[in-house]
């Protein structure tokens, strides 16, 4: 028998809304988890994104520094090292299938941004 | 002795370039072993290649290739001094100094001994070699008593011996028993020109000459006695008469050896004994010694593999080479003696100039066999290529050689061979690359996501695209022109979008022109696009994310997060305070620091945060930017010029300075790179450039186009005698023209060879004003002038942007997976290995 232990995040209160930068990144320690946080600005509309700084295949915590973008409409984050594209929203890799970043849970409320870590 | 019985014990013996070599890659590889390392020489490896830089002033230890540090931490054993007595090849032991050392691999690395020839009084106490830092010592102190020295052997090695005796103060000579110079690689008449170019120098040639005896002389100590009947006298005499293989150990011990020695391996080093590997120059391959150091290396890495299990063969090595002696090119390529049955030969031999140049191609002329250079090597890469690959010779081959007045055939992407390496991260070569489009990929993005090309560091970008439409093309496929999915023009349109339509963000060109979100191949071209035609700071907060991060912290991105900073040195000038400024800041923030091609110093290991408080130190010392992160005018590297130089006729530093001030942080589709010589002779490499000025006796000569890298190209011959004021209108016009209507990481010699009617074209709009261009491109780059700034003093006046250096948006603290460890008495970025095994460290901050 399995015994499936449900691990549940818990929302943090990581920055003011104006520390994000508009169409690129900011990164946040978290737990001591270095989480890129990105505002993209999608359908007129500003979107928030958060996955780990840790670019799987550079091997070095630089995510948040990469340039934002879209691939056939998802929005996704090329790593400044080798150029590989990760979806936002899924954090698959678009050119290596075995390659993924975590994704995390982020919201903006009364001018803050909330991480679910 | 130490090590466990699961380890695998290793014993090497020998520790020179190539035992050492194959130190660092057995250390590399997963395989546990325990390294003993038996060396007969008082210190571990040091670099044999460059010794006679003794003599200009290196020392020991910057001739050092490791230290014993560095083998401590590898947990490698060493014994110096060490002589070896025997082997048990049954019990598998090895006696050095009379102790035991057990393995169960050994590998012989015992290099090679100068040859000596048999003549009666060579053994006197002033009868030196040329191989260890104590024969240099030896030398050094023979030199200081005496007043003529004599080098005998005219070989590479020879020569390069008689450089040190000249750089030592002597009355050089050199004696020869062939009737030429360097007989090995160059045909007569290459010889003879490098014989006369030698000469000039100061160095007494003597060939044909076979001495004798050694006597005591009358007005020297010595007196050489030639078969002939002349003779010479010297107080010095070094021979540089070829080498021997170290093979003593292999013969007591009934290892394989050939008949003129050398250690018998097969193609994985493997000697007769299967537990016993040789590499080096100790080492015969199918009846080859290889005494170069890159087959060296190549059986070091064949033997570490082997041993780890892994897959690897020694093929032979191609002996071509180019260097440079007492200051004169001299290249040779294959078969140089044109010794192939129905070789044929063209020349080229231009006595004023003092170059000489031989292709020799195969009796169908359809390839180049060999190859001699003297003079000028500037085609010995092109050759090599050509010899390489098999490249199928131009119609005229002669043109590979004659100096370019016109159009020098390049290579194009039809012209690479199927084996052709593209991408060498990757290992890709071009077949690949067909066979996979034949497997259906359909665009530039499907072949790198199926052969991994062009992922690794990106060099081979430009030349993917180039092969990859062409053979598109080949198949009937309509190549989309379009820059990505974003926008369905090219770079040229988009530039002149921009500047038409008065665009001054990405935004609103991505509106009018573009969908999506745009990309990372977009955004920065609109941003140097932007850059180019406004040139506003390129950290304005709507320019900000079209930039990679390296325009963005305004510094080189390393592998591991960090950053590089290359503060400009115009020209390559600076004063002593400021070295010593860049000295204290790289101290003061433990920076790894590295002089570069472009003659700036670079300092590594700077953390993103630390980023702003480093510029500031560097800014308050009048440091500015030097762009080295951007796609952008990087430096203008000069010769020393007529200030200093004997030969120079025109103030080459002044040029550089005034020409890189000029351009400086101009944004353009590639890096640009500028030199400045002071004379013909051309010592700042300017036709290796994008932009390259040569000084004359009546003016500057300008050329265009040229590039180093994984290309190479050399410039095109623009203009001759200009004055300053046409050459920087010149300069102004092309550079203009490139920006404008270059594509995206398209280099200028590309772009040029791209344009109809190539050089010819390019200088009827500069020159002409062929297409009334002129003062419109001038204005425009007056206007990018005009508008200049350093970035990092910008970015440093403002507070918002300071913070964008921050690591932590929420937090102080730094990145704790930067780590590192030392190595040559510098920092290094630490290995994965090294960071789990809590070797590595954190940098602390000095405050």
């Amino acid at each position: 028998m399995q015994v499936k232990v449900d691990y549940v995040p818990e929302w943090h209160d990581v920055c003011a809304e104006s520390d994000l930068v508009p169409n690129s990144g900011v990164c946040a320690l978290i737990e001591e988890q270095q989480i890129a946080l990105f505002a993209v600005k999608l359908e007129g509309e500003q979107k928030v994104f958060a996955i780990s700084n840790w670019d799987p295949i550079g091997k070095a915590n630089v995510m948040y520094r990469g340039i934002l973008g879209s691939v056939k409409g998802d929005p996704v984050v090329a790593s400044p090292l080798y150029k590989e594209h990760y979806s936002l929203t899924s954090g698959q890799c678009v050119e290596r299938e075995d390659a993924s970043v975590m994704v995390f849970d982020i919201k903006l409320e009364n001018g803050r941004v909330w991480v679910a870590v | 002795m130490t090590g466990s019985t699961s380890q695998l014990r290793i014993v090497v013996v020998g520790n020179g370039m190539v035992g050492h070599h194959f130190v660092e890659q057995m250390v590399q590889q997963s395989v546990a072993c325990d390294i003993t390392v038996l060396s007969s020489e008082g210190r571990l490896a040091y670099d044999r290649v460059h010794l006679s830089s003794y003599f200009t002033g290196s020392s020991a230890e910057d001739l050092a290739l490791t230290t014993e540090q560095t083998y401590q931490d590898w947990g490698v054993n060493f014994v110096t001094n060490a002589m070896v007595s025997n082997i048990d090849r049954e019990g598998k032991t090895v006696s050095a100094n009379g102790v035991t050392y057990p393995y169960d691999v050994l590998v012989l690395a015992t290099g090679s001994y100068p040859f000596v020839p048999p003549i009666p009084g060579n053994d006197q106490d002033h009868c030196l070699v040329y191989r260890t830092i104590e024969d240099l010592e030896a030398i050094e102190s023979s030199a200081r008593q005496s007043k003529v020295g004599v080098v005998v052997g005219g070989g590479l090695l020879g020569l390069e011996a008689a450089n040190a005796l000249k750089q030592a103060g002597l009355e050089t000579h050199v004696v020869e028993f062939a009737p030429q110079l360097m007989a090995v690689q160059l045909d007569p008449a290459g010889g003879d020109l490098l014989r006369g170019k030698i000469e000039d120098l100061g160095v007494q040639v003597h060939t044909q000459k076979a001495t004798q005896s050694i006597e005591a002389g009358e007005s020297c100590r010595y007196r050489m006695v030639f078969a002939d009947g002349t003779f010479l006298e010297t107080d010095l005499i070094l021979f540089s008469a070829g080498i021997r293989p170290s093979d003593a150990l292999a013969r007591q011990h009934e290892l394989a050896v050939g008949e003129r020695g050398g250690i018998v391996v097969d193609n994985h080093c493997v000697t007769s004994d299967p537990s016993i590997y040789a590499i080096g120059e100790c080492a015969l391959w199918e009846n080859r010694i290889f005494g170069l150091v890159a087959p060296g290396y190549t059986m070091a890495r064949v033997a570490a593999t082997t041993i780890s299990g892994g897959d690897l063969a020694f093929t032979g090595a191609d002996m071509s080479t180019k260097l440079k002696l007492m200051g004169v090119e001299v290249g040779s390529i294959g078969d140089a003696h044109g010794r192939t049955p129905g070789a044929l030969a063209f020349t080229y031999h231009n006595q004023a100039k003092g170059i000489y140049k031989k292709l020799v191609v195969d009796a169908a002329q359809k390839k180049v066999i060999g190859a001699v250079l003297v003079g000028d090597t500037s085609d010995y890469d092109t050759l090599l290529q050509y010899s390489l690959n098999d490249i199928a010779l131009p119609e005229y081959p002669e043109s590979l050689i004659l100096p370019s007045a016109g159009e020098a055939p390049s290579l194009g992407a039809d012209a690479l061979p199927d084996t052709a390496t593209i991408c060498s991260c990757h290992n890709v070569a071009k077949i690949d690359i067909v066979g996979a489009i034949d497997a259906g990929c359909c665009s530039l993005g499907d072949v790198k996501s199926s052969t991994k090309a062009s992922t690794g560091c990106g060099g081979c970008a430009a030349l993917l695209k180039n092969v990859v439409d062409r053979e598109l093309e080949k198949r009937g496929v309509e190549v989309s022109k379009a820059l990505c999915e974003h926008f369905n023009h090219t770079r040229q349109e988009l530039y002149h979008i921009v500047k038409v339509e008065g665009i001054r963000s990405f935004d609103e060109l991505l509106e009018g022109h573009g969908e999506g979100l745009g990309c990372d191949i977009c955004k920065p071209v609109v941003g140097s696009i932007l850059a180019s035609v406004w040139n506003d700071y390129v950290l304005d907060p709507k320019h900000l994310p079209l930039q990679d991060t390296n325009d963005t912290y305004l510094g080189n991105m390393q592998k591991d997060g960090t950053y590089s900073i290359v503060p400009r040195i115009a020209g390559g000038e600076i004063t002593p305070q400021k070295l010593i400024v860049l000295g204290q800041v790289a101290e003061k923030y433990n920076l790894y620091t590295k002089i570069t091609g472009g003659q700036r110093i670079d300092l590594f290991g700077a953390r993103v945060d630390q980023l702003p408080d480093i510029w500031q130190e560097l800014v308050d010392a009048g440091f500015e930017t030097g762009h080295a992160y951007a796609k952008a005018v990087r430096t203008v590297k000069s010769c020393v010029g007529s200030t200093w130089c004997r030969y120079g006729v025109q103030d080459s530093v002044g040029k550089a300075i005034d020409i890189e001030n000029r351009y400086k942080g101009l944004r353009a589709p590639h890096k640009l790179k500028f030199a400045v010589s002071g004379c013909t002779r051309e010592c700042a490499e300017a036709q290796s450039k994008d932009i390259g000025v040569i000084a004359t006796e009546n003016g500057w000569n300008l050329y265009v186009c040229g590039n180093g890298g994984m290309k190479p190209r050399h410039a095109d011959l623009f203009a001759t005698d200009l004055d300053s004021e046409t050459l920087i209108r010149y300069i102004d016009r092309i550079l203009m023209f490139y920006v404008k209507t270059a594509d995206r990481l398209q280099r200028t010699s590309v772009w040029m060879d791209n344009l109809e009617g190539g050089l010819e074209y390019l200088k009827s709009v500069v020159i002409d004003d062929a297409l009334g261009l002129g003062a419109e491109l001038e204005a425009q780059m007056q206007h990018v002038v005009d508008a200049y700034q350093c970035e990092w003093k910008t970015t440093l006046e403002s507070e918002q942007s300071r913070k964008r250096f921050r690591q932590f948006v929420n937090t102080q603290g730094t990145d704790s997976n930067i780590q590192f460890v030392t190595e040559r008495e510098q920092i290094r970025p630490a290995t994965e290995a090294e960071k789990r095994s809590g070797e590595a460290r954190i940098p602390v901050e000095i405050v």
